[in-house]
């Protein structure tokens, strides 16, 4: 599709909203030059439902898991967010073993992110084999949480208060059995990813992103940490349980996809190490505080890391049964400027690698983006007119 | 379509038409606004755990290619254009799988202001699997049945016309029996 814009002809390649390499819906558009792309786009919004408005027609208990359901891979980290939020402005505390059982459900999520994304990585390179291999694996962590909360993907381990499910020394020991067989697996891979030549010749060298770049465009999360971007939430502001186990840092200097790959398989078997620590020093206590209905009136933020990055929620009560706004800010959305800054000057081949390299998450990324505009787009709605629009819906 | 043949050689060709499908079933996936939760289990059958493809159904990049559609999500108002853009460009005879629980009346995010609520407001569905999400036997469980009613000759039944927009460009299209 050739046309003209700005006075010059220009090749447009459309991929999406349907495309055998996206598994979600999204529009991208790349302006190449051959092969080299010279310029990218990115249209989102398929997923956007309107969760936020949703989530002030609700009581708190019920957006608990409206909240959860923002993302299918990170729903704990959404859940623990929102919770945390709600019991700072109702003034308690979760128990000590709650928020332990918090943190061993959010570092097993974690793993069972990153296995996924190094298949989905995998796969968008081409490398079939390690898809394969990567997610036979990542089944281990799903029957760990299922055993655990009785469901794969939507765990509903999250209380106002405290959490629903105990883990018992039984379940720990078999959690220990699975671990151990994912740290072995995960030596594997590590092996895979340095060593073997094709894979290095599709990600060493591509995408890279200087420390200040990673700084300028607000990247977070292992998209950042592979730049030598030292931030991560549960190291710079713990909450539930990480104080009393902490996590080290993973960095990498390099800032190409190659390191991306390398920071997500060692912070993996850093949450293995970490789970490990939780099991052997879990601290004793009932599992719920008691939260008062109402929750008081006032603002807070809550923030946590989740295994795309940093996660920020804005949590606003009126003192009532039901939020008066609940805004959501995702790491994936941060990270879309690095895909759009980076995706220049490397070949049209490499862009699936590099936009499943920041792991992007399309449903976790739908939420309302402000664009600053002088003419008035049809095709871009403005707050007034989205406002406007959900008080016609409601009426 | 064009090509005159006599009745039992069309019972003999409409025979093995059936068994092919039935046999290796083409799947294209669409996530109309859901969660990732059942798209990421739609994906985890075609892993070695559940392999799907023992059953001969394959996972399809293009709708050109597909016979059956795995849809999720609620139908968000900006996907469910192109939900039909993608119904009208599989080829008859096309079956559609509704997965997930928001598929199927719009779930958790029932009220919120950018969704249809289920696909079946949209599509003709053939095959519901609730869940929230379901796992992934299930969705084989879901695909099992639409080939089993295939093989015996029976579609759910159900007409509905699909509208698609003007500004797609595209006919209207009449589903029948």
């Amino acid at each position: 599709m050739t046309f003209e814009q700005h006075g010059e002809n220009r090749f447009i390649v459309p991929i999406g909203p349907q495309h055998p390499a996206l598994k979600e819906p999204g529009h991208f558009e790349f302006v190449v030059d051959g092969e080299i792309v010279t310029g990218a786009s990115v249209r989102l919004g398929y997923v956007h439902r309107g969760i936020e408005k949703g989530a002030e027609d609700r009581t708190w208990t019920q957006n608990l898991y409206l909240m959860e359901r923002i993302c299918g891979i990170c729903s704990h980290i959404h859940a623990t967010a929102f919770v945390q939020g709600v019991e700072k402005l109702a003034g308690v505390e979760a128990p000590p073993r709650a928020r332990a059982i918090r943190e061993i459900f959010a570092e097993l999520e974690r793993i069972h992110s990153h296995m996924l994304w190094l298949g989905v990585a995998a796969h968008e390179g081409g490398f079939d084999a390690l898809f394969m291999y990567s997610w036979r694996d990542r089944e281990v962590v799903m029957d760990m949480l299922e055993m655990l909360s009785g469901n794969r993907v939507h765990y509903s381990a999250n209380l106002i208060g405290g959490v629903k499910y105990d883990v018992t020394p039984d379940m720990m020991d078999k959690i220990r059995d699975g671990l151990n067989y994912l740290e072995e697996r995960l030596v594997h891979y590590l092996d895979v990813v340095n060593n073997d030549e094709t894979f290095i010749g599709r990600t060493r060298g591509i995408g890279t992103m200087t420390r200040e770049q990673a700084q300028l465009l607000g990247a977070v999360g292992p998209t950042a940490r592979a730049s030598n971007f030292a931030y991560d939430v549960r190291v710079d502001a713990p909450y539930a349980a990480y104080t009393e186990f902490p996590v080290e840092m993973v960095v990498a200097e390099e800032g190409d996809l190659h390191a991306r790959f390398v920071v997500r398989i060692l912070e993996t078997m850093e949450s293995i190490r970490v789970l490990r620590r939780i099991f052997d020093n879990m601290p004793e206590s009932e599992l719920v505080t008691r939260v008062p209905r109402r929750i008081p009136a006032g603002e807070t933020i809550s923030r946590v890391e989740a295994p795309r990055g940093e996660l920020f929620y804005f949590i606003s009560s009126g003192g009532g049964e039901k939020p008066e706004r609940v805004k959501v800010r995702t790491p994936s959305l941060c990270n879309w400027g690095t895909v759009i800054t980076l995706a220049v000057g490397h070949k049209l081949a490499d862009m699936p690698m590099i936009l499943a390299g920041i792991d992007p998450c399309f449903s976790c990324n739908d939420r309302l983006v402000m664009v600053k505009r002088n003419h008035h787009d049809p095709q871009l709605w403005t707050w007034a007119d989205l406002r406007n629009y959900g008080i016609e819906y409601y009426r | 379509m064009g090509l005159e043949v006599s009745k039992p050689w069309q019972q003999v060709l409409d025979k093995i038409r059936t068994w092919a499908r039935v046999n290796s079933p083409w799947a294209i996936h669409f996530n109309s606004g859901s969660c990732n939760g059942c798209d990421i289990e739609i994906l985890a059958t075609l892993t070695p755990r559940y392999d799907v493809e023992r059953f001969g159904i394959k996972l399809q990049g293009s709708p050109r290619h597909a016979d059956v559609l795995i849809c999720t999500g609620p139908v968000s108002l900006q996907a469910k254009d192109r939900l039909l853009r993608i119904y009208w460009q599989m080829p008859e005879p096309k079956f559609v799988i509704a997965v997930g629980s928001c598929g199927l009346s719009g779930g958790v995010f029932h009220g919120c202001y950018n969704i249809v609520h289920g696909i079946d407001e949209v599509l003709p569905v053939d095959v519901f699997v609730p869940g929230c999400p379901p796992r992934p036997e299930g969705i084989i469980y879901g695909v099992a049945v639409l080939l089993e009613a295939l093989k015996s000759g029976k579609r759910p039944e159900r007409t509905m016309t699909v509208e698609v927009p003007a500004e797609l460009g595209v006919p209207k299209v009449e589903v029948s029996q």
